[in-house]
């Protein structure tokens, strides 16, 4: 039917009086990196929060392939295919590295012990934690616990990866490091949708750029063409003032 | 003077240990048995109650929760007699063990329940989330990522609670169990050493206390996830 991986369409969230989005829709191809952007507060996160249907919409739907998730009864079964990693992580802290990344494969998949312990390594390399397969998260700092997040998910082998603001609870000598695995995964040909205040990143890894304010869409395109060129003031502003800030930081 | 009747006084208790102890050890094995049995059946209606509190719907959650009040209001050696001598009205006759292998494991279980609820709540909800996330079930996500955790953040509590049942069960000599403090009963009322009967009984039930409280540091040990120890 249609060639897109993610079809977001006109989908509505409210929390008691809050009408946090407000008909919001957008696309996503296979092979793509998305980054949205936007001040806090304006439902980012809810976004990709519905797209895994850990919160439902209360209108819209979202089609992943051909499948409504928005009306699917095996919700579960969607979610493997929809990676997510998490601003606070979420590692499991009873499990060592390698556990977290292997039990989606042994428990959901089913897969057999050995099998399931050979993608962890493998995906726990590709992060460059190979050497931190038996620490338990407490053992790992913020940036190695974000990036076992990461192979937890790749090792899902995933259609897509939800990004939720993955560097933001992160100390700043420690962003670079997940950033340079999600760049290393974009240019791979990972399909991603990243919510992230790095303006840095966005402009360069991002093919697309959708700035977003209390709960619509105000503008998308290609990161150069919002950075230089514009549409919408609003737009312009936000991102001139985060990349000064950003500029800043780097001087 | 006062070491001299001391170390007689130690000396008369040894004297009725070795007068009396296949009587005593007898005692002791059952109340070993019936500290056992019930927790562990307690442990497991508990899980069961406090799965059904967290996680059930309006309908179940209320119910345990009333169970859990009903049981927790009201004493013990009540809910004894209650199963014990109540229920053969309706027809239900127990042995005096079975009422109180029952009636401990339903009192040790709705304490359990409160304990375990307690740690499930504390373990993040992110972390239900990111099992989620995986695909898994919520099932799945109370199974392979709530309860591990919390079974281990209970276990001191657990612990409490063993040491508990362990001294309660000296309540099921009053429907003549012949445990530990039922076994003293008959041989003070022989002897009419009671003074020296209770407290070597009291003594035994002592050493029992520190053995399993040591045990169950040691599992605790064991069991302790990285980063997220007790600080004792």
């Amino acid at each position: 039917m249609s060639k897109h991986l993610l079809r977001v369409e006109n989908v509505y969230k409210r929390f008691g009086d809050n009408e946090v989005l407000k008909g919001i829709s957008f696309q996503l191809d296979k092979g793509e990196t998305k980054v949205i952007v936007g001040p806090s507060g304006t439902g980012k996160s809810t976004i990709l929060s519905l797209i895994n249907m850990l919160v439902t919409p209360d209108e819209g739907h979202i089609y992943l392939e051909d499948i409504d998730i928005t009306r699917t009864r095996d919700i579960h079964k969607v979610r493997q295919n929809i990676g997510f990693v998490f601003q606070d992580f979420g590692l499991f802290n009873h499990l060592t590295a390698k556990g977290n990344v292997m039990i989606g494969l042994t428990k959901v998949k089913k897969m057999k012990k050995k099998e399931a312990e050979e993608i962890a390594m493998e995906e726990l390399r590709r992060v460059g934690l190979e050497n931190f397969a038996d620490h338990y998260p407490a053992q790992l700092s913020g940036g190695q616990k974000q990036r076992v997040g990461i192979a937890r998910a790749l090792a899902m082998r995933p259609k897509l990866i939800l990004f939720d603001e993955p560097t933001s609870a992160l100390d700043p000598e420690l962003t670079g490091e997940v950033l340079n695995v999600m760049r290393k995964l974009a240019n791979e040909g990972m399909t991603m949708l990243i919510v992230t205040h790095e303006m840095g990143f966005a402009r360069t890894v991002a093919d697309e750029l959708i700035f977003m304010e209390d709960g619509v869409i105000l503008e998308q395109g290609p990161p150069e063409k919002l950075f230089t060129s514009p549409e919408h003031p609003r737009t312009r502003e936000f991102l001139f003032k985060l990349t000064d800030l950003y500029n800043e930081g780097e001087r | 003077m006062f070491l001299s009747s001391l170390l007689e006084g130690l000396q008369k208790n040894f004297t009725i240990f070795l007068a009396n102890y296949p009587a005593l050890l007898r005692g002791l094995a059952v109340t070993i048995y019936l500290t056992i049995i019930t927790s562990i059946a307690g442990i497991i209606l508990g899980t069961l109650l406090a799965l059904g509190k967290v996680y059930g719907n309006k309908f179940i959650s209320g119910i345990v929760t009333a169970f859990i009040g009903l049981i927790q209001g009201t004493p013990l050696l009540v809910q004894l007699f209650v199963v014990y001598y109540g229920l053969p009205v309706y027809g239900i006759r127990l042995t005096p063990i079975a009422a109180a292998l029952i009636s401990f494991t339903i009192n040790s279980g709705a304490y359990q329940a409160e304990y375990l609820r307690g740690s499930i709540q504390s373990v993040s909800s992110g972390q239900l989330k990111a099992a989620l996330s995986l695909g898994m079930t919520r099932w799945q996500g109370i199974f392979y990522v709530i309860l591990p955790q919390a079974l281990r953040r209970v276990i001191p509590s657990w612990t409490n609670e063993f040491i508990y049942l362990l001294k309660y069960t000296s309540l099921a000599y009053i429907i003549t169990v012949p445990e530990l403090m039922g076994e003293a009963k008959i041989i003070a009322s022989r002897n009419y050493e009671f003074f020296k009967t209770y407290l070597l009984v009291a003594f035994i039930y002592l050493i029992l206390v520190l053995v399993f409280t040591r045990l169950f540091r040691r599992i605790e040990k064991r069991f302790a996830i990285p980063g997220f120890e007790l600080k004792r």
